[in-house]
């Protein structure tokens, strides 16, 4: 049969923001693939050129909308790198709990998303009613759902609320009595669902590493590696958690993926409730950032979708002279080629929908 | 796009080995002496090297082949008016170490060579980099605009691509009615 392009985006319900997936098929079958980016290309790094440092912790928020404390945690720390200064000890535990509350809410967008591609509705509606749980916890903390501008340099903007830690280990236990005994049901116990995602999209550690993939994507293909473990950043080294990794078979396929950020879900409530015991119960969470900075410095996270890296010059000035976003999904953009190929065009949805793609964070 | 193969990776403890910075540096200042223009350890795990452009894919080889750094996470263009700066973040999945290359290039000769056949992941940082900043990566299989339009005629991350500097704020006077 003649190969054709067929335009999978910009305006596409698989998606989930604007972008576009040209994908060349020989009858139902891929034979490549080419993905169009930066549709939504704001050009941060040049806006972040002029504003101080503490006034791009906004920008940095957006990001990803759905992510936002993790990416203005990332930017914070590279600054306070750059600047030589590091948050008293409260304000770590203060940030690793508020990563970890963005990092589930992120997941379970994901989540929520990723069943209705695939049909399943009721993910959808079940995600986000336990999504709510987490933003709650976040307003309560910072004062917004979305958008936080939480992390300042130097420490977080405030410290958390009275009887914070009693209301959020009655969410945890409500979500974990979910996760173990609904969400199984209509994920991983559906035979519809495991027969979209097990066996597609498949790659291989070697490529995986190769091409730049982290984060849930790279460890879904076997391969241990998780920043929170391997360069501990915050008060991580001080907490016991186990990073989730595929265990069956090196080749990652959607399902892998899904059953990854699934589990992390569930450490994440772990590293939560043990976060919670350990952090001193009073204490400076914030201290002084100088108003100007030389050198350079950058730090690089476990984001939710991998890692975020942050690399920040001074010249001196109050603002920075350059600023370097890398973007996890950007370079799993790069590696969606090889995912799609050999596929049919039906399971291009389950294929990219468990990748995790964030529009924002991709073209910056 | 093609695939580099190597044997599989093996990832043991995905835990940061102590000291392996210092290790790193000795061996990156053995095989290179005087070509590593600085040296430095920047804190535990991460260290900083500079050198010229044109021993970039030596540096980058013994790198990846001899010591396994496996991942290319970053690559940053940084324009100093008098020069361009080419920053590489390479990671090591085996024991945690992250070495920042910094390779320095003539303001007026803005090209380095390109990484693509160490790391096809350098593929879009390339792009991003050519794009945004206007670096040409000599061998580079596929070197277009990737985040500006095609027909875009400019590098906005360049100092001279000029943008609103004034800080932007409204005074209170403004506010009442007045200039």
């Amino acid at each position: 049969m003649p190969e054709f392009w067929i335009n999978m985006g910009p305006q596409h319900p698989m998606t989930h923001g604007l972008w576009n997936m040209k994908v060349k098929v020989d009858g139902e079958t891929i034979t490549d693939a080419k993905p169009e980016i930066g549709y939504l290309h704001r050009g941060y790094e040049k806006i972040m050129e002029v504003r101080e440092f503490q006034k791009n912790v906004v920008l940095t928020d957006r990001l990803c909308y759905v992510s936002s404390i993790t990416w203005s945690h990332a930017y914070c720390l590279a600054v306070e790198k750059m600047m030589g200064i590091e948050t008293p000890e409260r304000g770590q535990w203060i940030r690793v709990i508020s990563l970890e509350l963005q990092r589930i809410a992120s997941h379970l967008m994901w989540l929520a998303s990723y069943g209705p591609d695939l049909g399943l509705l009721t993910g959808l509606l079940w995600c986000l009613r336990e999504r709510e749980l987490f933003l709650d916890l976040i307003q309560l903390m910072s004062g917004a759902r979305m958008n936080q501008n939480y992390p300042r340099v130097g420490g977080v903007r405030n410290d958390l609320p009275e009887n914070f830690e009693a209301m959020c280990k009655r969410s945890i236990e409500h979500f974990l009595e979910k996760l173990e005994n609904e969400y199984p049901k209509i994920f991983h116990e559906s035979k519809v669902f495991r027969m979209r995602t097990e066996g597609v999209g498949t790659l291989s550690a070697v490529d995986a590493i190769n091409w730049g993939v982290t984060g849930p994507n790279l460890r879904a293909c076997g391969v241990n590696v998780d920043l929170r473990r391997l360069d501990p950043y915050e008060t991580y080294e001080e907490i016991d958690f186990e990073p989730q990794i595929w265990q069956d078979g090196g080749v990652g396929d959607s399902y892998a993926r899904f059953v990854v950020r699934f589990n992390e879900l569930r450490e994440s409530c772990n590293i939560i409730r043990q976060a919670l015991e350990k952090m001193p119960k009073t204490g400076p969470y914030r201290v002084k950032p100088p108003r100007r900075a030389e050198g350079e410095g950058y730090a690089k996270t476990e984001d939710s979708r991998g890692e975020a890296l942050f690399y920040v010059i001074g010249d001196g000035d109050d603002r920075p002279y350059r600023v370097k976003i890398r973007s996890p999904v950007f370079c799993t953009m790069a590696a969606t080629p090889i995912l799609l190929r050999g596929n049919k065009l039906a399971d291009v949805v389950s294929i990219l929908g468990s990748v995790d793609v964030c529009v924002g964070e991709m073209d910056k | 796009m093609s695939t580099v193969v190597r044997a599989a990776p093996v990832v043991v403890s995905g835990r940061p080995v102590p000291l392996i910075e210092k290790e790193v540096l000795g061996g990156l200042r053995a095989a290179f002496g005087a070509k590593l223009l600085d040296g430095k350890v920047l804190r535990p795990g991460h260290l900083a090297v500079t050198i010229d452009r044109d021993d970039l894919i030596p540096v980058c080889t013994y790198l990846q082949k001899t010591i396994g750094f496996e991942h290319l996470s970053c690559i940053t263009a940084v324009d100093w008016k008098d020069r361009f700066d080419c920053t590489y973040h390479i990671e090591n999945y085996y024991n945690g170490c992250m070495v920042q290359v910094t390779a320095h290039i003539p303001y007026d000769d803005p090209k380095i060579k390109s990484l693509t056949g160490l790391w096809n992941a350098a593929n879009y940082h390339e792009r991003e980099a050519w794009d945004l900043m206007g670096i040409e990566f000599e061998g580079h299989p596929n070197l277009e605009r990737i985040l500006l339009p095609q027909d875009f005629k400019f590098h906005p991350l360049r100092k001279d691509f000029a943008q609103e500097v004034d800080r932007q704020y409204i005074t209170r006077r403004k506010l009442r009615g007045g200039k």
